[in-house]
């Protein structure tokens, strides 16, 4: 593997800040102006061996993604239950005119979007908090962080028995605390469990993206700051959050996103019991329980969709780092 | 910030490090309680167990269920990140070191994966695996799981391999070392610690998974722990299988705790050096 890679030495020197594989791969091109045909045996062989290398990666990548979901649209428009297989035929949009007129995709939708926005929101603030304790503290920065990872590994599905457990009455330590009796079996507070055990779940992990961002507010500004008295608030709103606008905006879209498709928690804590099911819990039961590959490819069709559009408000109207873009990996 | 190291400062930080041990470990230390506690006091709602017991564990390791599923959480998760990290290592590689067409291409299309919803794969691999025979086997479940590590490998390890000087292999092969004894002796040992990371965090990843877990297996033969917790019955029909389920879901957060203390450090750095939640 004897590769000449001087360009990227000096790239990393010449910009710290953009760690980004696309800032690499254009730099070049305009150094060496490598594009030019004809290419060196060298380059040409530094090509090939690129291209090599990621092969078995993008291979597997799109095998097991792009593939699936152009057949998950082809499913999509047709009758296809599996317990009436002879049934089966091309009925163009039939089954997306029965999703969306259905009055369980829109409270499932409405659920959705309710645990995303809250869930999101406090996790932002919570997340902010945990970032600065642990980027921070003066005593006990490995037990802070290593507790806090905890969450962030443990299975989701065992933290969500514990909560179940928490709440179920007679057994749990949480049950008695709101008078009511079973708080698992009404909607809004089961709701409000499922957001909790969300919460309680991922807030590190929003945390950890955060700290990144942390990490790249200057010493010199927050000290120069403290000189000019600025206060604690003053010093977090005008020094750190501008520094920190990538990295929120991208722990932001991660997090929305992974949080639209609320599933192991819900599962656990209610089956969708009481109309507490998410879009991804939904598809399932239409797709396992049901059989119906038709009607759950329809939804799984419509709930990509909706991602899509989640990702392209967020590049294009908070700016943030698009896929693949200079910034695309900082974080 | 200034803050001087008054034992005021250390106190406040000290409460609010207090805060999050306790938020963190609560429900945790709730569902090991739990898994200790005996049938007849496991109704009792106290937090810490008035009588102890092991017979929860004794429970599921006598039953072929549970040791069936733990064997398919360990083997699949295992498999599966020797090949994430294995393919993403050569792909982080060409990334971060080689010009070659098609790599902004390549980083784009692992971004989107890591932001794809899982449940759009569902549907479509339930009937494809269907037809290929491979549904409720091992293979079902590792591909989705090497699908969506990769982009978790690739981010992490190139955000590592950009740190290793890569100079020094040059300069090893000046002094006389072989373009193999240069990788082996230099290049390895510093990109060792990239690697490990990286297969704690898609390992952890594999070990979670649920949604796939559930749709892409219907027997013994190839589910995993977090499905098979949520189709336990106890060692009777009859039995109420929560303590069981609570002593089983303690022995897979066995080794997650494990990880997270020994690795606490590694954890945080590749978290924040450049990854995303698979």
């Amino acid at each position: 593997m004897s590769i000449n890679a001087t360009p990227t030495g000096a790239d990393v020197a010449a910009d710290e800040t953009s760690e980004a594989t696309g800032q690499r791969a254009t730099v070049p091109t305009q150094r060496g102006g490598r594009r030019k045909p004809p290419l060196s045996e060298n380059k040409k062989a530094e090509r090939r061996l690129g291209l090599l290398l990621c092969a078995p990666a993008a291979l597997v990548m799109i095998a097991v993604t792009a593939y699936p979901i152009i057949y998950s649209v082809w499913l999509s428009l047709q009758r296809f239950d599996l317990r009436f297989p002879d049934q089966r035929e091309f009925i163009g949009l039939e089954n997306y005119v029965t999703v969306l007129t259905n009055e369980f995709w829109w409270t499932a939708f409405g659920v959705t979007t309710l645990i995303t926005v809250v869930t999101v929101a406090v996790e932002l603030v919570l997340g902010m908090g945990l970032a600065i304790i642990m980027h921070r503290t003066l005593v006990g920065r490995g037990l802070v962080r290593t507790s806090a990872l905890i969450p962030y590994g443990i299975v989701t599905v065992v933290a969500a028995f514990s909560w179940r457990y928490a709440w179920t009455p007679g057994t749990g330590y949480l049950a008695d605390l709101f008078s009511d009796g079973a708080p698992l079996t009404e909607r809004a507070s089961s709701l409000a469990i499922i957001m909790l055990a969300e919460i309680w779940k991922t807030t590190p992990f929003m945390a950890l993206l955060l700290m990144a961002g942390l990490a790249l507010v200057p010493e010199d500004l927050l000290k120069a700051a403290s000189t000019d008295g600025a206060t604690a608030w003053q010093k977090f709103t005008k020094v750190m959050l501008p520094v920190m606008k990538p990295a929120i905006l991208v722990a932001l879209l991660f997090r929305t996103l992974d949080a639209f498709r609320v599933f192991d928690n819900i599962f656990v804590l209610t089956a969708g019991g009481n109309e507490t099911s998410s879009v991804s819990m939904l598809a399932y039961n239409n797709l396992i329980r049901g059989l119906n590959l038709g009607i759950g490819s329809t939804m799984s069709v419509l709930i990509f969709i909706t991602v899509a559009i989640i990702a392209f408000v967020f590049v294009k109207l908070f700016g943030t780092a698009a896929p693949g873009s200079d910034d695309g990996e900082r974080r | 910030m200034a803050v001087e190291t008054t034992t005021r400062a250390k106190l406040r930080w000290g409460l609010l490090d207090v805060l999050v041990v306790v938020f963190a470990l609560v429900p945790v230390l709730w569902i090991a309680s739990l898994s200790f506690k005996t049938p007849a006091t496991l109704t009792d709602g106290n937090f810490i167990p008035r009588e102890w017991t092991l017979d929860n564990y004794r429970t599921i390791f006598d039953t072929d269920q549970f040791v069936r599923a733990l064997v398919n959480s360990i083997g699949i998760a295992l498999i599966a990140t020797l090949i994430a990290v294995v393919l993403g290592a050569m792909a982080a590689y060409a990334i971060s070191r080689l010009d070659f067409p098609g790599k902004k291409l390549l980083v784009g299309v692992s971004l989107l994966i890591a932001m794809f919803p899982q449940v759009s794969l569902v549907s479509p691999l339930f009937e494809i695996e269907r037809q290929l025979k491979i549904f409720d086997t091992w293979l079902g479940l590792i591909l989705p799981y090497i699908t969506f590590a990769l982009p978790l490998a690739i981010y992490t390890l190139s955000a590592f391999f950009k740190q290793i000087p890569w100079d020094l292999e040059k300069a090893a092969k000046m002094d006389g070392a072989t373009q193999g004894q240069a990788f082996r002796r230099v290049i390895a040992p510093l990109a060792a610690p990239g690697l490990f990371t990286t297969a704690i965090l898609v390992f952890i990843f594999c070990w979670n998974d649920f949604l796939f877990a559930i749709s892409l297996t219907s027997t013994e033969r190839s589910r995993t722990v977090p499905a098979a917790l949520s189709f336990f019955t106890g060692a009777s029909q009859f039995e109420d299988p929560t303590g069981a389920i609570c002593a089983a879901a303690v022995v897979i957060t066995v080794p997650i705790i494990l990880f997270v203390l020994f690795f606490q450090r590694r954890i945080v750095s590749g978290l924040t050096s450049g990854a995303v939640k698979g």
